[in-house]
């Protein structure tokens, strides 16, 4: 009985004082989240981990007090993998419900879509995809592994493997084709050859002629930068023709987790290096994953991107928290310093103050015949270094360029 | 030098299959009846759903493919019932009302199965000549297409139902005048139009991703197959995806998929200018 009364008045408190923090933040207007990612059309399966990365982190950062005291009012719209719909709920976001911070965009022809409309504002902008890298921008933050993180790492990996002759299968846009010249780059350096590159549209989901050009070719392997459900065909039929090569990529495995979506033996000897894998195996991680299921059981697989999302607004919040400001110069004057670094489950990352791209620790993994993922080689922390050296300086100019090995920054 | 003629025959009987059997359900519901189907992509998607999640049953491959096709048929006659006879006089709004349907199948699917269905693998192994290897599975899907062209010509040219249904097509009240049962007519022909729309997903669903927009990448071709076939199901769907076959396979091979494609899409413009009704109006002229 006295159990009870107690009970009842631990109860009584407990409501109070969730009012009385209602009430306080209710006093605070939320800090406005905008969230822009696919989580239907042809992309959706691996948009759908990045509102979840999103959703998570938004839940546990409100439930610790949020950021300044501030909650966050996560607005999230979906536009459906269409460039057109990304840049009209740019706007809308931007414009109309004056959000404090933009986040999200997959593809890279998505974010050059976004990139002019949040030039224009003093909104930051996370992007939070891998991607072929050279985006010199003040109002974007990266928060994904770029060339230097992620083909530096695979391709002098797979040459040394498996040989000196590579072909290339790309989607047409800036992605895969800013990603081969990286490719011919480094395949250059290393006295390597590129025996056939092919750009593929996006839609196309049907690959007997491609498979006979590489056979053609007789490459040591492929490396893989195809994109999309439809081009993903390409492993099945590929695997059925008994095509058998060695593949790397900068994008399979990690962001659309084909080696859960097909039957085995269709990624065998796949080759990819990411910041992120579901994979990995150290406490943190494993932390990670299990308030992840916790809260989303039905998940096939924590990819890289919504792992890369969940993490840009811890990003977010350390930027905020150390500009005591959610302005954007502001959040800068921090970036500058060098001290944007936040403890995530791959590690400690930091925001280079060059080019506003964030360090990565990065890992090399191997698919096997029935789908078993190995991790073949931890590279460490690997810093975005490319646009700083080439001349990108967001710490004295703003910038708002994207730059690859054949266009680099006028000398001035 | 042989492996390389028959790499081409191979290039060839593919890329003629894809066309065919995304072309041969829209060939009877758009070229015959004048429906313009924008749900089509969504019974290919029927049927490729139906497919892997009866595998994933435990039904074997053949029977999972056959039952796929019957059930994209009968939800064609459901759908025939409800909503399609309503535009049989209005084909532009047939267009919007199936559009519609498409939209709400694609985001059911999506809200109901997820985004991604784990896939089932492609049977039959593969085979080696000179320093080639392909795939057998693609054989068989060229089988099927011709098999399914056989059956068309079976269905239409030699069966009382044939008669009735061209008839029907042709001139629907003097043939309801004659006694035929033209409704019925309709819902059959429909039924078996979406049949093989659900067929040649089900074929396809071990070769490819499954996702609720799946359909997406046989729309295209199909519409293209089906206009410029013209009326005529079985004059002018086949020529027509020879002839597609020829030009895409050629520029395929010597100038890569996006060449092919635009390649494509560039005869189709010329073949209507030339030839407003289809290759078939020529095929039909000739043969009288």
């Amino acid at each position: 009985m006295i159990l009870g009364r107690r009970c009842g008045t631990a109860l009584l408190g407990a409501i109070v004082a969730v009012a009385a923090l209602s009430v306080a933040h209710a006093a605070e207007p939320p800090l406005k989240v905008g969230l822009l990612e696919d989580v239907s059309g042809d992309l959706a399966f691996m948009g759908m981990p990045k509102l979840h990365g999103s959703q998570l982190a938004v839940e546990e950062i409100n439930k610790s007090g949020g950021i300044l005291g501030r909650r966050i009012e996560l607005i999230h719209l979906d536009p459906q993998g269409d460039n057109a719909r990304y840049q009209e709920f740019g706007r809308r976001l931007l414009n109309r419900d004056k959000v404090d911070v933009l986040i999200g965009g997959i593809t890279s022809a998505s974010r050059e879509a976004l990139r002019p409309i949040v030039d224009r504002t003093t909104t930051p902008y996370f992007y939070t995809n891998q991607y072929e890298g050279g985006v010199c921008d003040a109002n974007m933050i990266s928060m994904g592994a770029v060339p230097e993180q992620q083909f530096s790492t695979l391709i002098p990996w797979m040459v040394e493997k498996f040989g000196k002759k590579v072909y290339v299968i790309a989607a047409d846009y800036n992605f895969g084709q800013i990603s081969a010249e990286w490719n011919r780059k480094i395949m250059k350096d290393l006295g390597g050859e590129v025996v056939g590159e092919e750009f593929i549209p996006l839609g196309v989901s049907q690959f007997a002629q491609t498979i006979q050009n590489i056979q053609k070719a007789k490459p040591d392997w492929l490396l893989t930068i195809n994109v999309g459900a439809a081009q993903d065909s390409f492993f099945e039929q590929a695997a059925a023709a008994n095509l058998n090569l060695p593949m790397g990529s900068s994008i399979k495995i990690m962001l659309g987790f084909e080696h859960k979506r097909f039957k085995p033996p269709a990624l065998n000897n796949m080759h990819a290096t990411a910041n992120w894998f579901e994979e990995i195996d150290t406490p943190e991680a494993n932390d990670f994953k299990k308030r992840w299921h916790a809260k989303f059981p039905d998940e096939l697989y924590i990819n890289d991107m919504g792992y890369n999302a969940y993490n840009a607004l811890y990003m977010y919040k350390a930027l905020v928290e150390k500009a005591k400001s959610t302005k954007l110069e502001d959040l800068r004057k921090v970036i500058a310093t060098g001290a944007a670094c936040i403890d995530a489950p791959e590690g400690k990352v930091c925001i280079d103050p060059k080019s506003q791209h964030t360090s990565h620790r990065m890992r090399l993994i191997s698919v096997g015949l029935k789908h078993e993922v190995t991790v073949e080689k931890d590279y460490g922390t690997i810093q975005p270094y490319w646009l700083g050296e080439i001349g990108c300086d967001l710490t004295k100019k703003n910038d708002k360029d994207q730059y690859t090995p054949s266009h680099l920054p006028s000398k001035s | 030098m042989s492996a390389e003629l028959f790499s081409l025959f191979y290039q060839f009987a593919d890329v003629f299959a894809f066309l065919i059997l995304s072309a041969a359900g829209l060939a009877i519901v758009f070229g015959m009846m004048g429906v313009i189907n924008m749900a089509h992509g969504e019974f290919i998607m029927c049927g490729a759903y139906v497919t892997v999640g009866l595998v994933n049953l435990g039904v074997p491959l053949p029977i999972a493919q056959i039952l796929a096709a019957v059930t994209a048929g009968l939800i064609g006659v459901v759908v025939e019932f409800l909503i399609v006879r309503r535009f049989y006089k209005r084909p532009l709004d047939s267009l919007l009302a199936t559009w519609g349907l498409s939209l709400i199948v694609t985001q059911s699917m999506l809200l109901i199965v997820g985004s991604a269905v784990r896939g089932i693998g492609t049977p039959e192994g593969s085979f080696a000549i000179g320093e080639y290897t392909f795939s057998t599975y693609r054989l068989v899907l060229f089988g099927c297409a011709v098999a399914v062209l056989i059956g068309l010509y079976i269905i239409f040219m030699k069966t009382r139902f044939g008669v009735i249904a061209r008839a029907t097509m042709q001139n629907a009240a003097m043939a309801k005048a004659l006694g035929a049962r033209t409704g019925r007519i309709y819902v059959v022909s429909f039924g078996i139009g979406t049949g093989l729309a659900g067929l040649c997903g089900a074929l396809y669903a071990p070769t490819m991703t499954l996702i609720p927009t799946m359909g997406a990448t046989f729309v295209v071709e199909s519409f293209v197959t089906v206009v410029i076939g013209g009326a005529n199901v079985l004059l002018g769907t086949a020529p027509a995806a020879v002839f597609l076959a020829m030009i895409r396979m050629t520029l395929n091979a010597s100038y890569g998929q996006i060449i092919g494609q635009i390649g494509m899409l560039f005869a189709v413009i010329l073949v209507i200018r030339v030839l407003p009704e289809g290759l078939s109006s020529v095929l039909v002229r000739r043969g009288r």
